[in-house]
């Protein structure tokens, strides 16, 4: 299992979508969150993208207002997952149509199918933007 | 409308909470929706259940409890529709988790929904049970998955994949039934079937050696070809990203080699041509193909060895390094210092170039000042590292720069402007550079990169001194090629940073001073001019003035001249000057001070044209507030003035100082013997023999480091040779008696032994410091430590005598002479209470001791309740027998006795040390008194 967490994050620090790949308690994420966003907002971007935090290693990107926070473990390749946070806003972007917060925000359970259909149980399922995309065009056409 | 009405929409609800100002009103917002939605849950709403979820899991997202939603999921899941369905499993997903209950009931609906006709649904399923799945889920749906992984549909044959990672790992047992399957995958076409396929054989060799021998056999060579096809397939719009097609996929099918390969050199060999081909052939101006290289490199180095692809990975490595991206820095330096445990060799092989580009790093400042690095630096990824290219011209031009180290001539505000571009370029990255380049460091190499990190300690920012600074010192110690270099360099480093040098740096550096006879004198005049350069630097300054009190007439008279020494001219009362204004300067700590103190004593004798002025001095810190400080001047005060005639003799230079002792001791282990170098005398120009005397080494050993266990005399450096110990005082079982001369004379007394083949003993300055006025004790009587000795200097009491015999003993009790008896020793005292020990051995058997421990009241109260306590370390035994009383007689009229018994089981190699608390009732009060006793007999 490579991807611990994923969560998207705004420029105040505010959650906007949190999937967790493993269990842990309310309280934990909680703290969790707040300690990495705090780490990584506070970063310049001369940095790099990679902060070591706990036991977990965070890859970060910023779009716009929005961090992108992946915690994978130590022995995955840093390199793909930034290529893996692009292929997620790039999915995004494709079917919202230049993607921001606020799509995020009122289309929370659109992101997690996005989501769901790109990584499951932290390992990555699909890198083929159109596969991603059908079933959740499906369904809105469907409804 | 009313947005906190039972039916407000999701968006308006949304729109609620970011409305909301503070987090009070937030959590206003959440409790109310939350009831609406209970309320909804009880009333068992129909058409609004899918709503509610969607608003708990974003309730959920903000980190509100969501419990209550649970059941909503499971009739979610169990409904008919498809929209139903999928919101249900989605808050299956994130409001439950595998330690639940309520998860059990869904096994059933999950069953049936991986047998469902529609393959979306069956897909749902999939995904849930992929992310959740407990054991028992495991167990009762893997049939059905281990079917699904031949469904005529990729896409669920690719969830299943993955779903079967979740089972295997859940309930390894499984794993075999699942090795088949998982090697029909391999052939699929389809990139989601084949990524998730690899993936679920990279685990099953993880959780199965069978599994792994299976694939390692019947699978390395497709794997290799999947590889190559993967790398020469044509333009694929679905999968391309920068060029290059499917970069994930690449990644995780080397990410299989590397565990196929691993320990199997047949395997490695098979796949050594593809990984010479996407080494060499994949593109590294774009991120992706620096992914697939980098997860290459690290194939090539965990797989059996292949010198030719090992060469090929590190010249890739240091391709990384010199790129500007600083995530590309990052990794590489990560996949060096892997590299470099793997195969040093390999490594250590092309030291040159990767040093090259550390230093780049580390010094990118220096970069930016040159104003060239950009320029260069840009997209030139296509060099071979290994040959000579531009780049390289560049370093050597950046080092002709370094060498006539100067700032160039730019103005200092560009200089500045640049400095403050790059001071927040990347710590971590900056910290891994250093961390490489100090495994890189060795004897050849270790002049010029010392030289560079120097110069860069000077621009670089102050957060990262501290880092740097420990790494040079360490270098610079361990790879010290001769004493002087030695010393430059720390001399640098003190002018530059001396605020971040550790303490046992600061003393490791006086220890090898010290034993530098020939250097004293150009260490003290390169000290003298590093103080007028930078004397702001608080651990500088300790050294200067510690040297100019030792060597201070070197520095005045220019003795021991090196040719590289430019001469300088300094008076007696410009060495004066710089004590002075050290002491002087506010910002000097106590230790600092204290160290002065000691300093123009020593001068006030060397330099007698300024005895007057060094009085002067001292007399001003008469009235100073800090006790010790007050304390010292006043004695020193007392010693110029009343004691012209053994002043000389009392300020002698410290005899050297062991450096295998100390480093010994720094090493974290104590020397075997601490008496080592009895014979070992050196003769000082003033003609008078000092015994090498390992105690000494105690001295410099400051409590920063100490263990409680080794420490055989507590000896803190400053504790004991300037007894600025402010903190505790009682605790340390020395020094206890009143404030006088004699007090001060024993504590820089008590640092050697007297040579017994020397007329000039300490014992003989001792009486006379004391004014007792008696006989030289006789030599003979010394060395056989028997107890007369506090009656001989009856004035001084008891226990300045006690700290003599502190530092004598270890000495003393060399093999030849010291048999089974040995001195009994004031353990602890403090001004209400008395411990005394007395040592005895059984013949025959040298580790265990008994110790009788005799307690008296020296107050005027009884006591009573008296407990005794003692704490040793790991590798000693203790035994506490009763007490005689638990009432200890006012006024010493009577005393309680206790037997211990302790067994060494590193006797003849640590020392004993003990902790003892002592509790007991004063007129019904409790008293707690602790302390450590360091000063038993060597040899127990």
């Amino acid at each position: 299992m490579g991807i611990r967490f994923i969560l998207l994050v705004n420029k105040q620090g505010q959650t906007r979508l949190a999937q967790y790949y493993e269990y842990l308690t309310l309280e934990q994420r909680r703290a969790l969150e707040g300690e990495i966003v705090r780490k990584c907002l506070a970063r310049t971007e001369q940095q790099c993208s990679f902060v070591e935090h706990r036991n977990y290693k965070v890859v970060y990107r910023r779009y716009a207002s929005l961090f992108f926070l992946v915690g994978v473990d130590n022995d995955e390749n840093e390199l793909a997952i930034l290529e893996f946070i692009h292929l997620l806003v790039e999915t995004m972007d494709r079917h919202f149509g230049n993607v921001c917060e606020l799509d995020i925000m009122f289309h929370l359970e659109k992101a997690h199918f996005m989501l769901e259909e790109m990584v499951m149980n932290g390992c990555i399922v699909e890198t083929s933007k159109q596969n991603i995309l059908t079933p959740i065009q499906l369904m809105d056409k469907a409804s | 409308m009313n947005p906190f009405s039972s039916g407000t929409r999701l968006r308006d609800m949304i729109r609620a909470i970011r409305a909301c100002k503070t987090a009070a009103e937030e959590r206003a917002v959440v409790r109310k929706e939350c009831a609406a939605i209970r309320a909804a849950v009880s009333e068992n709403d129909q058409d609004y259940r899918h709503r509610n979820l969607a608003k708990l899991m974003f309730i959920h997202m903000l980190g509100y409890p969501t419990h209550f939603g649970q059941m909503e999921c499971l009739k979610l899941i169990a409904s008919s529709g498809f929209p139903e369905k999928r919101i249900g499993y989605l808050g299956l997903m994130l409001l439950l988790d595998e330690r639940q209950e309520v998860l059990m009931l869904v096994t059933n609906s999950l069953k049936q929904d991986l047998n469902h006709s529609n393959q979306y649904i069956v897909g749902l399923a999939l995904c849930a049970l992929g992310n959740i799945c407990s054991a028992e889920m495991a167990r009762d749906l893997a049939p059905e998955v281990e079917r699904l992984l031949q469904f005529r549909d990729p896409n669920i044959r690719k969830k299943a994949a993955l779903c079967s990672i979740r089972i295997i790992k859940k309930v390894p047992d499984l794993a075999e039934n699942f090795i088949s399957p998982a090697a029909a995958l391999l052939k699929e076409k389809h990139h989601g079937v084949l990524i998730t396929g690899v993936q679920l054989c990279t685990d099953l060799c993880k959780i199965s050696t069978e599994a792994l021998e299976y694939f390692r056999k019947r699978c390395t060579e497709s794997l290799v070809k999947v590889l190559r096809d993967a790398v020469n397939s044509p333009y694929a719009p679905e999968y391309d990203i920068a060029g290059i097609t499917d970069p994930f996929l690449h990644i995780r099918l080397l990410k299989l080699l590397r565990v196929l390969g691993q320990g199997d050199a047949d395997a490695s060999d098979c796949m050594n041509d593809i990984l010479a081909q996407v080494a060499t052939k994949t593109e590294s101006n774009k991120n992706a193909g620096n992914a697939i290289l980098y997860e290459c490199v690290e194939t090539i180095m965990s797989i059996e060895e292949n010198s030719g692809l090992r060469v090929l990975a590190i010249n890739i490595l240091g391709r990384f390094l010199s790129n500007r991206d600083n995530n590309i820095r990052y990794v590489a330096l990560n996949m060096l210092m892997k590299a470099v445990l793997v195969d040093a060799q390999a490594v250590q092989r092309h030291r040159a170039t990767i040093l090259e580009c550390v230093k780049m790093i580390v010094l990118m400042s220096w970069k930016s000042l040159h104003g060239i690095g950009r320029a260069r630096c840009s997209k030139n990824t296509s060099y071979n590292f290994i040959h000579t290219s531009p780049q390289q011209k560049h370093h050597s031009l950046l080092k002709v720069h370094f060498f006539n180290g100067k700032r160039p001539n730019n103005s200092e505000k560009h200089y500045k402007s640049h400095l403050e571009k790059y001071k927040d370029s990347d710590a971590s990255i900056k910290k891994r550079a250093l961390e490489l380049v100090f495994l890189l460091v060795n004897d050849s190499n270790v002049k010029p990169l010392t030289k560079e990190l120097i110069d860069y300690l000077e621009v670089s920012d102050q957060e990262f001194k501290g880092d740097l600074t420990a790494k040079i010192c360490s270098i610079v110690e361990k790879f010290s090629p001769e004493k002087v270099w030695y010393i430059d360099q720390m001399l640098k480093v003190l002018t530059e940073a001396g605020n971040f040098v550790k303490d046992e740096v600061w003393h490791g550096l006086i220890v090898v001073i010290s034993n530098a006879s020939d250097l004293h004198g150009y260490t003290v005049r390169s000290l003298y001019r590093a103080f007028q350069i930078s004397s702001e630097q608080e651990i500088l300054v300790r050294v200067v003035v510690w040297c100019i009190g030792e060597y201070g007439e070197m520095l005045v008279n220019g003795i021991g001249m090196l040719d590289k020494e430019d001469p300088i001219t300094v008076t007696e009362s410009d060495a004066v000057d710089v004590v002075e204004i050290a002491i002087k300067r506010h910002t000097s700590d106590i230790t600092t001070r204290a160290m002065c103190l000691v300093a123009l004593l020593k001068l006030s004798s060397r330099f007698p044209s300024c005895s007057a002025r060094i009085k002067e001095i001292i007399n001003q810190h008469k009235g100073n507030l800090v006790l010790e400080l007050q304390q010292r001047s006043i004695e020193f005060n007392s010693i110029i003035e009343k004691h012209q005639n053994i002043r000389s003799s009392l300020v002698e230079r410290m005899p050297v100082l062991d450096e295998a002792t100390y480093s010994g001791r720094r090493a974290g282990s104590l020397p075997t013997t601490v008496s080592t170098s009895k014979g070992a005398s050196l003769n000082l120009p003033n003609g008078v023999a000092k015994p090498a005397a390992a105690p000494l080494v105690d001295l410099l050993d400051l409590s920063s480091d100490d263990t409680p266990a080794p420490s055989s005399s507590g000896g803190d450096f400053l504790q004991d040779l300037l007894g600025v110990d402010l903190a505790l005082p009682s605790l340390s079982g020395t020094s206890q008696a009143p404030s006088s001369g004699a007090d001060m004379l024993l504590d820089l007394l008590s640092i050697g032994t007297p040579p017994v083949q020397n007329n000039v003993s300490t014992a003989d300055i001792l009486s006379s410091g004391t004014d007792t006025k008696k006989p030289v004790v006789p030599l003979e009587r010394l060395s056989s430590l028997s107890s007369p000795l506090p009656t001989q200097v009856s004035s001084a009491g008891a226990s300045p005598v006690m700290d003599l015999l502190d530092g004598l003993t270890p000495n003393l009790s060399t093999p030849g002479d010291n048999g089974p008896v040995y001195p009994s020793t004031v353990a602890f005292q403090s001004s209400s209470l008395k411990i005394m020990f007395n040592f005895s051995k059984q013949p025959g058997n040298p580790q265990t001791t008994s110790i009788q421990a005799t307690f008296t009241n020296m107050s005027s109260n009884a006591y009573t309740d008296f407990i005794f306590q003692a704490a040793v370390p790991k590798f000693v035994q203790l035994h506490l027998d009763p007490a005689s009383s638990n009432t200890l007689p006012a006024s010493g009229s009577g005393s309680v006795t206790q037997s211990l018994h302790v067994t060494n089981s590193q006797h003849g190699q640590k020392p004993l040390a003990m902790r003892i608390r002592i509790a007991y009732k004063v007129n019904g009060q409790d008293v707690l008194e602790q302390g450590q006793v360091n000063n038993f007999p060597a040899g127990l």
